[in-house]
């Protein structure tokens, strides 16, 4: 029998995720845009690695630096009652470092590709950064967005080892859908491991679909 | 009074360049700035702005210092009451005409303005488009009201006119000649065609590898050989026709022809549309009070 628990929870993570990754990016794809610090291509670096490391690398460390016994889980277990070692909220945590580029990358084009004339436009219109990035850049950018948005969505959907490492398996706290198919797999039920994947590949290849169905014109052209 | 004293060094397509300039400008005059691309022209401008710093500088305008790097005071573009106009136009593509003019507005500021200043440029019909549907000289044209919005106390355009053709050129230069004596405006205009220059305005700075070469009235600093004349006039060539072995020279000087004689050599460098200088030394001109 099917149980619907893991799709749940898979989408409340990658729906919490992917909004902590717009609120994080926002700021940062800008500063990584705009600035001309030393400090970007090794800032640029972390944003990306996670595009290249094994996502059990990734969950190994965090399971190392978060676990209760070392000093920063037990500091953050001991004065904030966080845990996050086999926690959902270990699972955000873990999502939105690793999703991080997906939602960083496309943002961070779009603040590239804008003419930084109309920033400055802004500016001698005596109108703060704040105001700028509100009004002006941001709703020039919304295909970025859109893009970013949904990429993050999709990639913590799909996510497996770091879940894994950090998470485990607990039903309604870390199981999502990704464990369930592999564990349904492990108990030989092939059925159910073919339905959690064709419910998840037909989800994912809807979003990314609106995606490019929306970036790319097509709708605006054909309701013209 | 506005004075300006910047120094920067730039990197130019030829090395290192050093602007240093150090000018003065009359409140409600129209000035231009003259020179080749890459002389630093534009540099200039955004320094005033704010939008690029000087090493060295110091910036006046009307009793309040927009920058003294002496003292370290640097008032953010922000600040500055600034209209700048830029060459690429630089609209906000995701907001209507109106929409652009609405953005510049102050808190609390009449919302009056706007609807005057679309009027004043035409664009009354066009005032809920995109500018993505708007022509390059309608651009301008908001482009141009949009900086007025703030009412500003030095309006700068940065080549405007560029892109746009002979018959859109001369009509925008009669709005920005008509916005300038309308709000009484400091302008300074980027510029290198001669005739708009001669046509806008009162001063000109000729710059070259960052520095001013020369600087006084257009009439004045465009004739390269000074004539010491008992009187002269600036005039634009209308015709020149041969007549025999003479040539005749019809100058059109305010809203009068005047037909002058000219040899071989003289006609030799001139053609129709050039400005030339009138001017005559060797008699008296006589003086009769008009019944």
């Amino acid at each position: 029998m099917m149980d619907w628990q893991p799709l749940l929870l898979t989408f409340k993570l990658a729906l919490i995720t992917t909004f902590l990754l717009l609120i994080i990016s926002i700021p940062l794809s800008y500063w990584l845009a705009y600035t001309k610090s030393r400090l970007k291509p090794i800032l640029e670096t972390l944003v990306s690695m996670p595009l290249v490391l094994p996502p059990t690398v990734l969950g190994f460390y965090l399971l190392v630096t978060l676990s209760p016994s070392s000093s920063l889980g037990g500091w953050l277990n001991d004065h904030l009652g966080l845990q996050f070692i086999f926690s959902f909220q270990g699972l955000v945590l873990a999502s939105v470092i690793y999703s991080l580029p997906f939602m960083v990358h496309p943002i961070q084009a779009g603040f590239s590709n804008l003419n930084i004339t109309i920033m400055e436009a802004s500016y001698v219109l005596g109108k703060s950064k704040i105001v700028t990035l509100f009004k002006i850049l941001i709703p020039n950018i919304k295909p970025s967005l859109l893009t970013g948005i949904v990429l993050a969505f999709a990639h913590t959907i799909g996510e497996f080892g770091v879940v894994l490492m950090i998470g485990g398996n607990i039903p309604g706290e870390t199981k999502v859908a990704s464990i369930a198919i592999y564990d349904e797999v492990e108990a030989l039920n092939y059925d159910t491991a073919n339905m959690y994947s064709l419910i998840l590949f037909a989800i994912t290849f809807s979003i990314l679909l609106v995606v490019y169905i929306v970036n790319g014109g097509y709708l605006k052209r054909f309701w013209k | 009074m506005i004075h300006i004293a910047l120094q920067k060094q730039l990197i130019a397509t030829n090395g290192v360049m050093l602007l240093d300039i150090d000018i003065e400008i009359k409140e409600g005059d129209f000035v231009t700035l003259y020179g080749d691309s890459g002389a630093g022209k534009t540099s200039i401008l955004r320094m005033i702005a704010g939008l690029m710093t000087a090493d060295k500088g110091y910036v006046k305008v009307n009793d309040r210092i927009w920058l003294d790097t002496k003292n370290k005071i640097y008032v953010k573009p922000q600040q500055r009451r600034i209209g700048y106009v830029f060459q690429e136009y630089a609209l906000f593509p995701n907001m209507t005409v109106k929409e652009n003019l609405l953005f510049a507005l102050e808190k609390g500021q009449d919302k009056q303005i706007v609807n005057e200043l679309i009027e004043l440029v035409e664009l009354g019909e066009l005032k809920n488009r995109k500018p993505d549907k708007l022509s390059g000289g309608q651009k301008q044209r908001v482009a141009l009201a949009r900086a007025l919005v703030r009412k500003p106390e030095i309006l700068m355009l940065d080549e405007p006119l560029s892109a746009l053709d002979h018959s859109m050129r001369s009509r925008l230069q009669d709005y920005i000649l008509k916005m300038h004596k309308q709000f009484n405006l400091t302008t300074i205009l980027i510029s290198h065609e001669i005739g708009e220059v001669i046509k806008m305005c009162d001063n000109i700075f000729v710059i070259e590898n960052g520095r001013i070469i020369k600087q006084g009235n257009p009439i004045d600093v465009f004739t390269s050989k000074q004539v010491s004349g008992k009187f002269q006039f600036s005039g634009e060539i209308v015709e020149v026709k041969r007549e025999g072995i003479i040539y005749v020279v019809t100058v059109l000087i305010g809203a009068n022809f005047v037909k002058i004689v000219a040899d071989k050599s003289d006609v030799k460098t001139m053609t129709v549309g050039d400005k030339i200088i009138v001017a005559s030394k060797a008699f008296n001109p006589l003086l009769q009070k008009i019944n």
